[in-house]
C-alpha cells in the first residue's frame, strides 16, 4: 500500500448517533447504506431511543445536478468520437483531431459553467446561490487547469509560440478586463475615469499592446501636455516584436529584434523621459520585466500564473518548454511572498508546468468532486500517448481504472446509466466483467426498458445476461397470469425448462377450462416450437384441434397418435388424448386404419398396466377411478368396435 | 441539414409531439410537447421555437427552443399524444392515463382528466393489485383509445368518467402501439409481430382482421397510417426492418425494407406530404424516407452526387422478388440497403397510386437521408408538421429543425 496522500474528510450523518448504538454499514458501488442497530455493546436492558431511518450515503454527489447532466451527456459524445479517431492517424493531422476533441470537452465545460452561472445570479435563496457559485468556480478551475493541459501536452507548443498559448490561457481567464474596458470607454470622458490608469495597466499585463496605444492616445488628446511622451510610449508598445503566426522570421531574428527593442526601452528609463508621469514610468518598469514593478500590481494580476506570463512576456518570450518549471516555481514563491500557502489549484497547475501528468491527475482525483474531469483528460492524454509507461499496483492501467469509477458512478444513478455502457466498452480489460455485474442491476419497470437493456447485452453477446433478463421478465409475465407473454420471453431466452413450464399451465388451463387461451400466439409457434418438447406437443396439439375443427379427421388421427407413438407428449396427458381420439373412432366412416388401431391399443394398456396401485384410497379416489374406469371400458369399447370395422373395409378393399 | 438544433435539457426523451395548428391556419409550427422517462422525477413539458420578439433573448441564441411550462408526471411517459389545441394525452408506466390541460395566458399545464386504473394484470380493488404499464394512445377528438403491456384495449371519451369500452385479453402478448384506421377502426401492433384490426361496432373481445410478419414473430413497435390512403400502413419492428402493409387484402407485408440496426421507435408519415417519411431507431439514428422521386435517371444521378454527402443514403427499390434489384449489379454504398419485397401481389394493382405499394421496378425509388450528424444514444421519438421535425434522444438532447425540405 502506498501511503495516504491526505487526511479523509468526515462526513457527519445528522440523526445518527454512532457512541451510543452500533451501527450497520452495507457498501454499494458508489453509495452506502447506514443505520443504527439495536445491539448494544454492554447489553445494558434500557433501550436507548434510536434513529428509524437508514440513511443513504452518496459518494459521487455531482452525478445528480442537474445542469452537470449537461456535461455527462455531451461529453459522452465527444468521448465516443475520440475513441473512433483512427489508430492510423500519425503526426499533425492526428494533433490537430486531438487539439479539436480537447477544445470541444472545453467548450461543453464554459457551457455548462455560463449555466451555472446564470442559475446562480437567479437564485432567489442565497444558500442555493453560494452553492451554484462554488460549482462556477469549480467549473472555472477545470477549465483552467484542462487549457493548460491542452497547451502543455496535446499541443505541445515549441519556444516562442508557448508564450503565445500561455497568454491567450491568462487571457481567456482574466476576462474582468472586458468589462472594465466597457464601463470607461463608456464614461464621457475616459481618460479622466478612475480606472483609466489601471485598464491601461492590465492590457499592457496582459500584452494587448494595440488597445493600450489606443487608450493612451485618448490621453494624449485630453491632456496635450503629456501628448508628447504618450506618443514615445505608443511607438515603443508598436515596436515590440512579436512572434505572429504567419511570420517566417526565425526564433534567433527574433530574439535579437527583442533585444534590440529591450535596451531601447531601457535608454528612455535611464533618460527618465517618463519622469513627469509616474503611471507611464511603471507602465515602462512592467515592459521591461521589471519583477518588483510587477509584483506592485499584484491586484491587477490576480494570480502568480498572471504574473508568470506577465513576466515571461517581457523578459524571455522565447522560453523553452523545460525551463517553464523554474519560472512557474519562483512566480509562485515571488508572488505569495510567504504569507499564504500554495492551494491545490496552485499545486496542480505548478505540476502541469513541471510537466508531471501523473502529478497533475493525482492531485485533480483528490481536489475534485467528481470523477468526470481525470477520467476525461486523463483518457484523451491517453491518446496522446503520454501515459503508457505507468501501470498501477491493481486493476489495469489508470486511465481504465478512472473510467471505471466514473462509469460506476453513472450507473449508481437511476437515469444515467445508460452512458456508463459506453465507457464500459472502452476499458478493454475489466470493462465487460463490471457492465456485466451492474447491468444486472438496473431495475426493469417497462418492457421498453427491459428492451433497451437487452439490446445493450445482445450487441456484446453477453448472453448469460439476456438468459436471466429474459427470464425475470418471463417470472413476471406468469406472475401476472400473462402465459403468452411468459411464453415469448422463454422463447426469446431460448430457456427450455421454463418454457416447458409455460406449456404445462398452457395445458392445465385447457384440462380444466376446456379451450385454449391466447391463441393468437400458439398458432404462429412456427420454428419457435422446437425449443422444448413440451412446448412441441403444445403447438401440435393445438394443431390437432384446429385439424379436428377443420374436418380433416384422417390428418388429425395420425397426428394424435404420432403424439403418442413418438412419446412428444408427457404420460399424463395419454388418457385427454385417447380421449380426444373418442369421437374419432365414433364417426361413421372408418378414420384409424387397423394397424393403427393397434397402436392406440397398445398404449391404452400400457398406460392401464403402469398405473400405481393404492394402497389405501379414500372415497374420493374411488370415485375417480370409477369415472377412469368408465372411460377405459368405453375406450376399449370403440376401439374394438372400429378395429373390426377397419379390418373388414381394409379386407373388402383388398379383396376387389 | 444544415439548420438542425441541439439542445440538453438533463432528461432522456421518450416521447415529442408537435402541437396541431388550428384548422386552415397559415402559421407554421412553432409549439411541442416533450415527456421524459426513466427519471426520478419524471415530466411533460411545453417548448417554443417561435421567435420571441421583444422578450429578454440573449440567453437564447436564434433557432434554440425554450422551455415554455412543464409538470410532473408519475411514471415515465410512454405515449403522449395532442388532444386538441390546448389538452395532452399522456400514457403512464404506472398505467395510468392522464389528460394534461394548458393555460396559454400563464403559461401553466394541470391535470384536467385521469384515468388512474386504465391499465392493470391484477383488478384495482384485489388485494394483490399490480397496475400494467401503458405503452400506446391514440386521439380522434371525443374519443381516446389506449393499449398496455397487460393486452388491454380501452376506449375512452373525454367527457367520460369511466371507460366506454373495454377489451380485456385482446392480446396474449404486449400491445406496442395504436393508431385510428377509420374510425371506429384501430390497428394494434404487438409483441409477436400481429398487427391487428378492431371495429368497435362489434361486440366480442375479437379483432377482425389478424395480419402478421411470417415466420421469426419479430416484434412491432410502432404503426403509422398513410394520411390520405387509410389502407395503407406502415410499421417498425424490433430488428429495425421497415413495413409496408395494405390491409385491405393479403395478411402479409407488402414490402419489407431493411433500415435500422436496433429497434424502429417511431415511423411517421409526413402529414401533408406523404410521400415522405421518417423513421428513428434505439440505434442513435433518425431517417428521412423519400419515396417523391420517380425518374429513374435523375434519381440515380442525384444519389451519386448526394452519396458524398450523407453517411447513410441510398437509392432502394421496392422489388418484386420476379426481377433482380438494381442495386445488386451497382453494389457499393447503396447494397447496405437490402430491400426485401413479399411478393404476395406482384405487380397486381396497377391502380394503386401510392408510391409506398408499388412494385413496379421501373419507377420509384427512395431516397434515404440520415438527418443526425452522429450517432449516439437511442432516438426515442420524433414528430414532423410541416417542414419542421422534432426528435428526443436518450443522450437527453432534444433537436429540432425548422426547413426539412429546404
Amino acid at each position: 500500500m502506498e501511503e495516504l496522500d491526505g487526511e479523509p474528510t468526515v462526513t457527519l450523518i445528522p440523526g445518527v448517533n454512532s457512541k451510543k448504538n452500533q451501527m450497520y454499514f452495507d457498501w454499494g458501488p458508489g453509495e452506502m447504506l447506514v443505520c443504527e442497530t439495536s445491539f448494544n455493546k454492554k447489553e445494558k436492558s434500557e433501550m436507548v431511543p434510536s434513529c428509524p431511518f437508514i440513511y443513504i450515503i452518496r459518494k459521487d454527489v455531482d452525478v445528480y445536478s442537474q445542469i452537470l447532466r449537461k456535461l455527462f451527456n455531451e461529453s459522452h459524445g465527444i468521448f465516443l468520437g475520440l475513441q473512433r479517431i483512427d489508430e492510423e492517424l500519425t503526426g499533425k493531422s492526428r494533433k490537430s483531431q486531438l487539439v479539436r476533441v480537447s477544445k470541444n470537452y472545453r467548450s461543453v465545460i464554459r457551457a455548462c459553467m455560463e449555466e451555472m452561472h446564470q442559475v446562480a445570479i437567479a437564485a432567489k435563496d442565497p444558500a442555493n446561490g453560494r452553492q451554484f457559485s462554488s460549482q462556477v468556480s469549480i467549473l472555472s478551475a477545470m477549465e483552467l487547469i484542462w487549457n493548460l493541459c491542452e497547451i502543455l501536452f496535446i499541443e505541445v507548443a515549441p519556444a516562442g509560440p508557448l508564450l503565445l498559448h500561455l497568454l491567450d490561457w491568462v487571457r481567456l481567464h482574466v476576462c474582468e478586463v472586458d468589462s472594465l474596458s466597457a464601463d470607461v470607454l463608456g464614461s464621457e470622458n475616459p481618460s479622466k475615469h478612475d480606472s483609466f490608469w489601471n485598464l491601461v495597466t492590465i492590457l499592457v499585463l496582459q500584452g494587448r499592446l494595440d488597445e493600450a496605444r489606443q487608450m493612451l492616445s485618448k490621453e494624449a488628446d485630453a491632456s496635450p501636455a503629456s501628448a508628447g511622451i504618450c506618443r514615445i510610449m505608443g511607438d515603443l508598445m508598436r515596436t515590440m516584436p512579436i512572434l505572429s503566426p504567419g511570420n517566417t522570421q526565425t526564433l534567433t531574428e527574433l530574439e535579437l529584434k527583442w533585444q534590440h527593442w529591450h535596451e531601447e526601452c531601457e535608454r528612455y528609463l535611464q533618460d527618465s523621459t517618463f519622469a513627469t508621469s509616474p503611471h507611464l514610468e511603471s507602465l515602462l518598469k512592467i515592459m521591461l520585466g521589471d519583477e518588483a514593478a510587477l509584483l506592485e500590481q499584484k491586484e491587477l494580476l490576480s494570480n502568480w500564473y498572471h504574473f508568470l506570463v506577465t513576466r515571461l512576456l517581457y523578459s524571455n518570450p522565447t522560453v523553452k518548454p523545460i525551463d517553464l518549471h523554474y519560472y512557474a516555481q519562483s512566480s509562485l514563491d515571488l508572488f505569495l511572498g510567504g504569507e499564504s500557502s500554495p492551494e491545490p489549484l496552485d499545486n496542480i497547475l505548478l505540476a502541469a508546468f513541471e510537466f508531471d501528468i501523473h502529478q497533475v491527475i493525482k492531485e485533480c482525483s483528490i481536489a475534485l468532486s467528481n470523477w468526470w474531469f481525470v477520467a476525461h483528460l486523463t483518457d484523451l492524454l491517453d491518446h496522446c500517448k503520454l501515459l503508457q509507461s505507468h501501470n498501477l499496483y491493481f486493476g489495469s492501467n489508470m486511465r481504465e481504472f478512472l473510467l471505471l469509477e466514473y462509469a460506476s458512478g453513472l450507473f449508481a444513478h437511476p437515469s444515467l446509466w445508460q452512458l456508463g455502457v459506453d465507457y464500459f466498452d472502452y476499458c478493454p480489460e475489466l470493462g465487460r466483467v463490471s457492465l456485466e455485474l451492474h447491468i444486472e442491476r438496473i431495475p426493469l419497470n417497462t418492457e421498453q426498458k427491459a428492451l433497451k437493456v437487452l439490446r445493450i447485452c445482445e450487441q456484446r453477446q453477453m448472453t448469460e445476461q439476456v438468459r436471466s433478463i429474459c427470464k425475470i421478465l418471463a417470472m413476471k409475465a406468469v406472475r401476472n397470469n400473462r402465459l403468452g407473454s411468459a411464453l415469448s420471453w422463454s422463447i426469446r431466452a431460448k430457456d427450455a425448462a421454463f418454457a416447458t413450464l409455460v406449456s404445462d399451465r398452457f395445458l392445465r388451463d385447457y384440462c380444466e377450462r376446456g379451450c385454449f387461451s391466447d391463441l393468437d400466439l400458439i398458432d404462429n409457434l412456427g420454428p419457435a416450437m422446437m425449443l422444448s418438447d413440451r412446448l412441441t406437443f403444445l403447438g401440435k396439439y393445438r394443431e390437432f384441434h384446429r385439424m379436428y375443427g377443420e374436418k380433416r379427421f384422417a390428418d388429425a388421427a395420425s397426428l394424435l397418435l404420432s403424439l403418442m407413438t413418438s412419446r412428444i407428449a408427457p404420460r399424463s396427458f395419454w388418457m385427454t388424448l385417447l380421449t380426444d381420439a373418442l369421437p374419432l373412432l365414433e364417426q361413421k366412416q372408418v378414420i384409424f386404419s387397423a394397424e393403427q388401431t393397434y397402436e392406440l391399443m397398445r398404449c391404452l394398456e400400457d398406460l392401464t398396466s403402469r398405473r400405481p396401485v393404492h394402497g389405501e384410497s379414500d372415497t374420493e379416489q374411488l370415485q375417480d377411478d370409477d369415472i377412469e374406469t368408465t372411460k377405459v371400458e368405453m375406450l376399449r369399447l370403440s376401439l374394438a368396435r372400429n378395429l373390426a370395422r377397419a379390418i373388414i373395409r381394409e379386407g373388402s378393399l383388398e379383396g376387389s | 441539414m444544415e439548420e438542425i438544433y441541439a439542445k440538453f435539457v438533463s432528461q432522456k426523451i421518450s416521447k415529442t409531439r408537435w402541437r396541431p395548428l388550428p384548422p386552415g391556419s397559415l402559421q407554421t409550427a412553432e409549439t411541442f410537447a416533450t415527456g421524459s422517462w426513466d427519471n426520478e422525477e419524471n415530466y411533460i413539458s411545453l417548448w417554443s421555437i417561435g421567435d420571441f420578439g421583444n422578450l429578454d433573448s440573449d440567453g437564447g441564441f436564434e433557432g434554440d427552443h425554450q422551455l415554455l411550462c412543464d409538470i410532473r408526471h408519475h411514471g415515465d411517459v410512454m405515449d403522449l399524444q395532442f388532444f386538441d389545441q390546448e389538452r395532452i394525452v399522456a400514457a403512464s408506466s404506472t398505467g395510468c392515463v392522464t389528460v394534461f390541460l394548458h393555460h396559454p395566458n400563464n403559461q401553466t399545464l394541470s391535470v384536467n382528466q385521469q384515468w388512474t386504473t386504465a391499465h392493470y394484470h391484477t383488478g384495482p380493488g384485489s388485494p394483490s393489485y399490480s397496475s400494467a404499464p401503458c405503452t400506446g394512445v391514440v386521439c380522434n377528438n371525443p374519443e381516446i383509445v389506449t393499449v398496455g403491456e397487460d393486452g388491454r384495449i380501452n376506449l375512452f371519451r373525454a367527457d367520460h368518467k369511466e371507460a366506454v369500452r373495454t377489451i380485456d385479453n385482446a392480446d396474449s402478448s404486449t400491445l406496442h402501439a395504436v393508431t385510428f384506421l377509420r374510425t371506429p377502426e384501430i390497428l394494434t401492433v404487438n409483441s409477436i409481430g400481429q398487427l391487428k384490426i378492431w371495429d368497435f361496432r362489434q361486440q366480442g373481445n375479437e379483432p377482425s382482421q389478424i395480419l402478421s410478419l411470417t415466420g421469426d414473430r419479430v416484434p412491432l413497435h410502432c404503426v403509422d397510417r398513410h394520411p390520405n390512403q387509410q389502407h395503407v400502413v406502415a410499421t417498425g419492428g424490433q430488428d429495425g426492418m421497415l413495413s409496408i402493409w395494405d390491409v385491405r387484402q393479403g395478411t402479409m407485408p407488402v414490402s419489407l425494407l431493411k433500415a435500422h440496426e436496433a429497434e424502429m421507435w417511431e415511423v411517421h408519415f409526413h402529414p401533408s406530404n406523404p410521400e415522405h417519411l421518417f423513421t428513428c431507431s434505439e440505434d442513435g439514428s433518425l431517417w428521412h424516407w423519400d419515396a417523391s422521386t420517380d425518374v429513374p435517371e435523375k434519381s440515380s444521378l442525384f444519389h451519386q452526387e448526394m452519396s458524398s454527402h450523407y453517411a447513410a443514403q441510398a437509392a432502394l427499390k421496392l422489388l418484386s422478388s420476379s426481377n433482380l434489384p438494381a442495386w445488386a449489379s451497382r453494389g457499393g454504398r447503396s447494397s447496405t440497403f437490402l430491400s426485401h419485397s413479399i411478393s404476395n401481389q406482384a405487380n397486381v394493382h396497377q391502380s394503386v397510386i401510392s408510391s409506398w405499394l408499388s412494385t413496379d421496378p421501373a419507377k420509384d425509388r427512395i431516397e434515404i437521408t440520415s438527418l443526425l450528424p452522429s450517432r449516439s444514444l437511442s432516438v426515442n421519438t420524433l414528430d414532423v408538421l410541416g417542414p419542421c421535425l422534432v426528435c428526443g434522444t436518450d443522450a437527453e438532447a432534444i433537436y429540432v429543425t425548422r426547413h426539412l425540405f429546404s
